[in-house]
């Protein structure tokens, strides 16, 4: 049986407790967008910043939400600034296919094929992958990612 | 602690609940959402599970005795609904699938025969969204307008300007208890003033009926909206209760069998009430199971489940502030007398899905979220409370489980 040390590893409580890159960017430049979870009425506001090369130079969060959403954000946040958008997109797929092992098998879609994950480094975010065991939670772990192929899709269109 | 004398020992009924035995992470369960749904007794259970082995038939269509003897366990579930909250007549008791559906059937039948554009409909800020939103399809389709009764600083709603609200209104339609606070509304002047309006009320009980002894003469109410999973019954039955001179003139809701008297190639012309508004087989076993739910609670005494409920209440929210001081807020009146046993509450600045995540790892299960109120969190200024909501089978010892998950919550989080 899954145990709360699965789910709220050190890393995690640490990016909870001092989040990264928390706060607002003037728009314009920065392209703001927002993300919902209306199951437990988290929500995330991302200011996004794309340089000429398509390079995500600055991002900032706010917002309200569990530690799961919250250090996600901050993580992903992390993780994002100064990358490609390619390069954001295949950490995407590295990190949804992370999390979707649960949400295929509750589809009952276990004979689809296995979302193919990029070979990317994970690093910290590798600490979110207890959160699969707690499937519930997986929406609040998703909702940051989530927000940011949104803001992608907008701010690059 | 309790300064109200308690008529009923929770411990004791416990053990009519077979759900309340079991274990959750190797604990014993402390079920502490019934606000959310309710568990069921023993003689429930095996209601629905009788009428499937023994008399399981379609109703009011064979001849044979077996549907004869569904039929009537139906009818007399009826009855039980209709003296369980003072109805004049089993006309007037309409079976929906909750209480969701009875309101969206008042708004859809009542509504769309009675109101048009500019007609306007009073609700309050505290509604579930179950009460807000047939109403919003009604301003999309029609063109009503919505006017919203405010709440004062503790969760009550202020009725300061309500004659002002209801001029002009057609109707009322406001919660009896809200599912977020606790609060327990003064339905009569409410429906009072409603009337001398000239606007309809239509009460929400989803949170009362279970809780307190309901008499629909006496709160005045025109419609009465509530469920049966949050009283001891099964999912998949509510009840709409409608003063019957309404209900007759009301065109009906969904069409189909049962609901009928003819069909013809060019049209056809409604059943009797209550059937009238029952299109299709109804959901038989639930209906028998919510009569053997009134059954169970008037064996308790719906005025020994409220005494119950005031003593657990004032247990909670005193062990609570003794045990927590402001680390610890709990929403709605400080008075048990002006509310149920729900407790939304913030705890140490922690998010309500990590407390609750915590506490169902010490077996303590309780809701975290918005509740279906999101226009009432908005107004408190908070995305999301935990809640925890006690019912006749809790008792003091569910409460000091709670306190202690909470505090094994709280040293879990800090640094």
């Amino acid at each position: 049986m899954p145990g709360l040390e699965d789910l709220y590893r050190e890393i995690i409580l640490d990016h909870y407790r001092n989040p990264r890159n928390r706060g607002e960017l003037e728009t314009p430049p920065a392209h703001r967008v927002e993300g919902f979870n209306p199951l437990c009425g988290d929500e995330i506001v991302l200011y996004l910043e794309l340089d000429a090369d398509g390079r995500v130079s600055d991002i900032r969060i706010s917002g309200q939400g569990c530690s799961i959403s919250q250090s996600s954000a901050s993580m992903m946040s992390a993780a994002v600034k100064g990358k490609t958008i390619a390069e954001i997109d295949d950490l995407t797929r590295a990190f949804k296919a992370m999390m979707s092992i649960h949400e295929n098998s509750l589809e009952g879609a276990e004979t689809t094929e296995p979302i193919e994950a990029p070979d990317v480094k994970l690093g910290d975010l590798e600490a979110l992958r207890g959160v699969v065991k707690f499937p519930v939670r997986i929406k609040c772990a998703t909702l940051a990612w989530n927000t940011l192929a949104q803001g992608i899709d907008e701010a690059s269109a | 602690m309790a300064v109200s004398t308690d008529p009923i020992d929770g411990t004791l009924i416990k053990e009519q609940f077979p759900l309340l035995s079991r274990d959750v992470h190797g604990k014993k369960i402390v079920y502490l959402d019934s606000a959310a749904t309710s568990q069921k007794p023993q003689s429930v259970l095996a209601s629905m599970d009788d009428y499937y082995r023994t008399i399981n038939s379609n109703v009011h269509r064979g001849v044979y005795m077996i549907a004869e003897e569904a039929t009537n366990r139906m009818e007399i579930a009826r009855a039980l609904v209709r003296d369980f909250i003072g109805a004049r007549s089993s006309s007037e008791i309409i079976f929906t699938k909750n209480a969701t559906e009875s309101l969206n059937l008042v708004a859809q039948s009542w509504g769309r025969a009675n109101l048009s554009a500019g007609d306007v409909v009073v609700l309050s800020h505290m509604e579930h969204h179950a009460n807000i939103v047939p109403w919003h399809m009604l301003v999309a389709e029609i063109g009503i307008e919505l006017r919203w009764i405010p709440l004062d600083n503790e969760g009550r709603l202020d009725l300061s300007e309500l004659d002002a609200l209801l001029d002009g209104a057609k109707v009322l339609s406001v919660t009896a208890m809200s599912n977020v606070l606790g609060t327990m509304n003064p339905v009569r002047t409410l429906t009072d003033a409603a009337r001398k309006a000239g606007a309809i009320s239509i009460i929400d009980g989803c949170q009362s009926v279970p809780h307190s002894a309901t008499n629909v003469q006496e709160l005045g109410a025109d419609f009465l909206a509530f469920s049966g999973h949050k009283m001891c019954g099964p999912t998949g039955i509510g009840v709409l209760y409608g003063r019957e001179e309404l209900l007759e003139a009301m065109p009906p809701f969904l069409g189909g069998g049962e609901m009928i008297r003819d069909v013809r190639l060019d049209g056809f012309t409604t059943n009797d009430l209550p059937w009238k508004f029952e299109a299709g087989t109804p959901p038989i076993a639930e209906i028998i199971g919510l009569g053997a739910a009134i059954e169970w609670l008037n064996g308790v005494g719906m005025d020994n489940v409220r005494a119950h409920e005031i003593a657990l209440t004032e247990y909670t929210m005193t062990t609570l502030h003794e045990r927590f001081g402001d680390r610890i807020h709990i929403h709605g009146p400080s008075n048990p007398l002006e509310r149920g046993g729900v407790f939304s509450f913030d705890f140490d600045g922690l998010h309500p899905h990590d407390i609750s995540q915590v506490l169902d790892q010490h077996a303590v299960c309780v809701r975290a979220g918005h509740h279906c109120a999101k226009p009432l969190m908005k107004l408190l200024g908070i995305g999301a409370t935990a809640r925890a909501s006690v019912y006749v089978y809790n008792d003091t010892a569910d409460i000091d489980a709670l306190a202690d998950a909470l505090d094994a919550t709280g040293a879990f989080f800090t640094l």
